[in-house]
């Protein structure tokens, strides 16, 4: 047993230690758990570790009742100060007791110990300490305080901008902060699921049960969540009476039934966090997190899209602390917890109590405390004559009534005592030893999910609380999240709400007999701070916001509630503020006399809870998120040893190395020089390929293409330019003729979905009448390109003999069907990019692997290679042709040269925009090539600057767009966009390029270096 | 999220879909007879109304199909959905599509 309670320092001393494995107590013998009553399994013992010691508790706990059944009161420091501090709540709006939950890669910060269901062996540590939790050498950080208050990230470190980086925030992120990541990748996986269903019930609690079961009755399909693990809300928490049995016993009557009902879909550990448009919301199952690790195959969380006709929330109400100086003491607790810790984990979370509150909801906090055989010390109220009944129940089990406030909490490690400032004697303070203070400011509906689309909750003077204002469509808001405080309200409002959700949906509702229940009291008194003058009174505990912090954002203007928050930082931690807004805004509307409802409401926004990323992403990570296309060619270009690059989705073959290479460059020149003078191989299945086939095929092409189309004859290709409207050049490529109505068109890898999705545009919206099919066959082609001047001579080995593709029967730009291998069908197209004598040889995907191997087997006695991006890229420099760079979505046909493609015989997208004025000025950057006559090196990206020309965006005539070096020539070639274009052939230039320090000569020529009269392509 | 009806599929989510511009902006029949004016707004000026808007969406994983929608730009109902040729349907007096 670890007794936590000791604030000696020599206690401090012994966490330097080396950490000693105590054995595990049995639970049972813990002076905190109850012998009797609660949900938890004593037959389910668990071992558990907190900051690696070993601990018992039992099955159906949380870390955090484990932790107080094991006496511990101590579990995390604070976030700025360093203040130690204990469990206040006991659900997901827990703002202290954070912890790193498990270990290695799985480690996981920030997790709330109040919903972190116990399992065999979990392991916890407290976070945001050094070097322990009970000796944290950061809590001078309290001493501090006037300087870290609301303000010093703006104020502080303003100045010089450089410290920021390199000191400020480093430094700030040591003393202040949370958790730490894991840094490994998570090894878990995670999915999303869809979900449709008439009426989503959001909670289970009182009224989110007859909401389902009034629903689930008339026949409606319901899906009912709940945050927790188990179903039942504040009925497992309390100690009520429902038709003569405990409430917990009678929500298991219901959810039994529920769960008979075959259109009724129950999912707990399943938090809502979101409502979006038109009636869907998103949410989180925690489906393995109470597992050590998930079985195999089993997400470690899920997340869940749900489409709703209709939805009930009735996700309840949380707690609101009470404001007084030192309020964070481990040992201040919020009343509903302290009843959730006694009936529903059988914990008892201290042994002496105080109970401090300013609503009735104490009443059952003294009883619950009483017969848990915990001494009450005092029971302290600030209200008078309306305290009651509150003033009964104190009587009823003996303790004193004092009519006043807490206004100091003592104690450090733990709570130790509490001052009291008794209404009648103001002058006299009453001191009461505890270590134990229940409290309760009131309860704020949770209106979380009501305000995600923007409406703006309601101020109830009567209930001091936000009520939810305007409703996202399809809404019903039911219960404590309605300001239906009180058990009977809870379960009529739910079944109201339910039968009506039902109704809407077509399902007639017969009504749910209400059960019997006992009156209850629900006054309240708005208390929003105590006036205390010592110890630091905190409103937001996750984010050490103190009234104080109010006080100065008021003094320096930051008085709108946006203002407010973000100054302070109120609010913004991971718990969104849950116990902390409605204090802060209450206690800023008292500093300007103003009212709550002239001071603002805060709107939520998703998500209700954090959210881990890698739930949303689901199965999207990796590869599975950016998956990698493989051409069918691919396995055997892998067997030649082949770099790959990515191109898109694409892996390509970037070169072929061989030992000896000093570099990629020797494999590339081997290539080019191979392919120059024997021929080449090279895989091109990348290419977009789209098959059209109708009647009206050449005149839909007609209008897509800048140049005809519908003139081109049977067997024959054409290269094409496609524009966009506003007349810039969207694509190239090529388009064959395979019958009268039969065309195949091919486009650049990188555009291939954007001009499917054009032609798309086009047929379906532009000429819907036109009499055109097309289909994208991208990935149904493996395509080859077979150049040099040998490349014939491989071709006619490989397709069958019956076909003749002679320089005659077959000559430059023919396109046809053939086969090869004998009888495999394949299209063959004589289309050089390379400027070689080059074909084009499709196969069906199935025979890519095939084909490849057999072109290179054929090829091998004439000195075949493979040939990359690398040398495909060089040799299309080197013949000029234009490419990714050069058709950069800034470029026309003109600028490009290319504007003797252009019809202007026949009207076609982007005909007359390209000829507006401003894309027809004779200085507009236009294609040129040039030669180095300096002796640097030249990139792409360079810019053209006339030689003695200051470097200025003002003196820029252009940029150099590809660039590479030759081994044809001998020497450098590029291409670029130069102002003036061809006009300037023999001009002498810089390519300036300052990002790499190159400044080199070059002689502006004609793009087309290597054979310019196009021989070789016709021979 | 928005639950969209596609004309051809039916209600789907919002993540099938691709935004494709403002519906009925015409291409001229005869483009050249078009002045700089026309041009300028056929090509570039396009509604940005608070409320009702006539939007081109595409069921691109779905059915693939290009469809008009009439959607309000404040609160992102979806008043109705055609097919690309129809004309808008009358939404006078508040008729509105199945949600
Ligand atoms: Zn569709």
């Amino acid at each position: 047993m670890v007794d936590a309670a000791s604030n000696k320092p020599a206690r401090a001393a012994a966490e330097f230690a080396p950490v000693r494995q105590t054995a595990a107590a049995p639970s049972a013998a813990s002076p905190y758990r109850l012998a009797t009553g609660g949900i938890v399994d004593r037959s389910a013992p668990l071992l558990f570790s907190f900051d690696g010691r070993n601990y018992g508790g039992l099955r159906g706990d949380t870390l955090a009742s484990a932790l107080l059944a094991n006496g511990v009161r101590l579990v995390g420091r604070s976030f700025k100060y360093h203040r130690p501090r204990g469990i206040l709540a006991a659900g997901s709006e827990e703002p202290n007791a954070l912890v790193e939950l498990r270990e290695g890669a799985r480690r996981e910060p920030n997790t709330r110990a109040t919903v972190a269901e116990l399992y065999e062996g979990l392991a916890a540590v407290s976070q945001n300490r050094w070097p322990s939790l009970w000796f944290d050498c950061m809590a001078v950080n309290s001493l501090f305080s006037p300087i870290i208050g609301a303000g010093f990230y703006y104020k502080t470190f303003m100045w010089p901008a450089s410290f920021w980086e390199k000191l400020y925030e480093p430094m700030i992120r040591r003393a202040a902060g949370l958790g730490r990541a894991a840094g490994m990748p998570d090894p878990d996986t995670y999915e999303k699921a869809f979900a449709h269903c008439d009426v989503l019930v959001i909670g289970s609690g009182p009224a989110g049960l007859m909401a389902a079961l009034a629903a689930g009755r008339a026949g409606a399909r319901v899906i009912l969540c709940d945050e927790d693990f188990e179903f039942g809300g504040r009925l497992l928490a309390e100690c009520r009476d429902i038709d003569g049995r405990p409430c917990a016993q009678w929500a298991g009557s219901l959810l039994a039934e529920l769960a008979s009902l075959p259109e009724v879909r129950m999912l707990k550990r399943t938090t809502v966090f979101g409502a979006y448009d038109h009636g869907v919301y998103a949410a989180i199952e925690r489906v393995a997190d109470h597992l050590a690790t998930p079985s195999p195959h089993m997400p470690r969380q899920r997340v869940w899209n749900i489409v709703a006709k209709r939805t009930v929330l009735a996700a309840g109400a949380i707690e609101r602390p009470l404001v007084f100086g030192n309020n964070d003491r481990p040992g201040v607790m919020l009343g509903g917890a302290v009843r959730a810790y006694l009936n529903r984990f059988a914990v008892k979370p201290g042994t002496r109590a105080v109970v401090f509150a300013n609503n009735d909801d104490a009443v059952a906090t003294l009883l619950d405390l009483a017969a848990a055989g915990i001494s009450v010390q005092a029971c302290v109220d600030p209200r008078g004559a309306d305290a009651g009944v509150v003033r009964a129940a104190a009587q009823r089990i003996g303790t004193r009534f004092v009519n006043g406030a807490v206004v100091r909490a003592r104690g450090g490690h733990r709570l130790r005592a509490v001052d009291v400032s008794a209404v009648a004697e103001p002058w006299h303070k009453l001191t009461f030893p505890c270590d134990l203070l229940a409290m309760s400011g009131g309860w704020s509906p949770s209106v979380h999910l009501s305000s995600h689309l923007g409406g703006r909750p309601q101020w109830s003077d009567a209930l001091a609380a936000f009520v939810p204002g305007p409703l996202p469509r399809g809404m019903s808001v039911a219960g404590a999240a309605a300001g239906e405080f009180g058990l009977a309200a809870c379960l009529a409002g739910g079944a109201k709400a339910g039968a009506e959700a039902a109704g809407d949906c077509g399902f007639a509702a017969k009504p749910v007999a209400m059960p019997g229940i006992g009156p209850e009291p629900i006054g309240i008194a708005a208390l929003w701070r105590v006036r205390a003058k010592r110890g630091k009174a905190f409103v937001d505990f996750q984010n050490d916001v103190t009234v104080s912090d109010i006080e100065l954002a008021e003094r320096e203007g930051f008085r709108a509630v946006e203002h407010l928050k973000r100054y302070t930082t109120l609010g913004m931690a991971t718990d969104q503020g849950k116990t902390a807004n409605v204090n802060g805004l209450a206690i800023m509307a008292e500093l300007t006399e103003k009212t709550i409802p002239a001071t603002g409401a805060t709107r939520f926004r998703p998500p209700y809870t954090p959210v881990a990323i890698g739930a949303l992403a689901g199965h999207h990570r990796r590869k599975d998120f950016k998956p990698t296309r493989l051409t069918p060619g691919h396995a055997w270009a892998q067997e030649q040893g082949a770099v790959f690059m990515e191109t898109g989705l694409w892996l390509r073959a970037q070169y072929f190395p061989q030992p000896g290479d000093n570099s990629w460059l020797d494999a590339c020149n081997r290539e080019v020089t191979a392919t120059r003078n024997a021929v080449g191989v090279c895989d091109v299945s990348t290419l977009g390929k789209i098959d059209l086939q109708g009647t009206d095929a050449g005149l839909f092409l007609d209008r897509l293409y800048a140049n005809a189309m519908s003139s081109l004859p049977v067997g024959r290709a054409r290269y094409g330019l496609m524009l966009r409207e506003d007349g810039f050049v969207l694509d190239d490529g090529t388009v064959s003729r395979l019958a009268e109505d039969h065309f195949f068109v091919t486009t650049t890898t990188a555009n291939a979905a954007r001009v499917m999705q054009h032609m798309d545009f086009c047929h379906q919206v532009l000429w819907p009448d036109l009499d055109v099919q097309f289909v994208s066959v991208s990935d149904q082609w493996a395509q080859y390109s077979l150049a040099g001047p040998k490349a014939r001579e491989v071709l006619q080995k490989l397709v069958d003999g019956q076909h003749d593709i002679s320089n005659t029967a077959f000559p430059y730009m023919a396109a046809g069907e053939v086969t090869v291998g004998g009888g495999v069908p394949a299209r063959l197209f004589r289309i050089s990019f390379s400027g070689e004598l080059a074909y084009e040889i499709s196969v069906p995907a199935r025979f890519g692997d095939a084909v490849i191997r057999a072109v290179v087997a054929a090829g091998a006695p004439l000195g075949i290679r493979p040939y990359g991006l690398e040398a495909l890229s060089v040799m299309r420099i080197e013949k000029g042709h234009v490419g990714g760079a050069e058709i950069n979505g800034q470029t026309t046909a003109r600028d490009l040269g290319l504007e003797r493609m252009v019809s202007s015989k026949k009207d076609f997208i982007g005909r007359v925009m390209a000829g507006r004025p401003a894309l027809l000025a004779p200085d507009r950057p236009a294609f040129v090539g040039f030669k180095s006559v300096g002796d640097g090196a030249i990139g792409a990206g360079a810019h053209f600057l006339p030689v003695g020309a200051e470097p200025s965006a003002r003196n820029d005539e252009g940029h150099v767009t590809s660039v590479a070096y030759s081994p044809t020539l001998g020497h450098l070639v590029g291409l670029g966009l130069l102002k003036g274009g061809s006009k300037r052939l023999g001009e002498k230039m810089r390519a300036y390029d300052p990002l790499r320090g190159r400044d080199t000569l070059i002689e502006v020529c004609s793009p087309v270096f290597y054979d310019p009269e196009g021989a070789r392509l016709r021979a | 999220m928005l639950l969209i009806p596609c004309p051809y599929c039916g209600p789907r989510p919002e993540i099938e879909f691709r935004y494709a511009g403002q519906a009925h902006v015409a291409r001229a029949a005869d483009p050249s007879a078009l002045s700089d004016a026309e041009w300028a707004q056929f090509l570039y000026l396009r509604d940005n109304p608070r409320g009702r808007h006539a939007e081109r969406w595409r069921h691109t994983n779905g059915c693939g199909r290009f469809f008009n929608c009439i959607r309000d730009t404040l609160t992102d109902k979806i008043a109705a959905t055609y097919r690309i040729g129809e004309t808008p349907p009358d939404l006078a007096a508040g008729a509105e599509a199945r949600r």
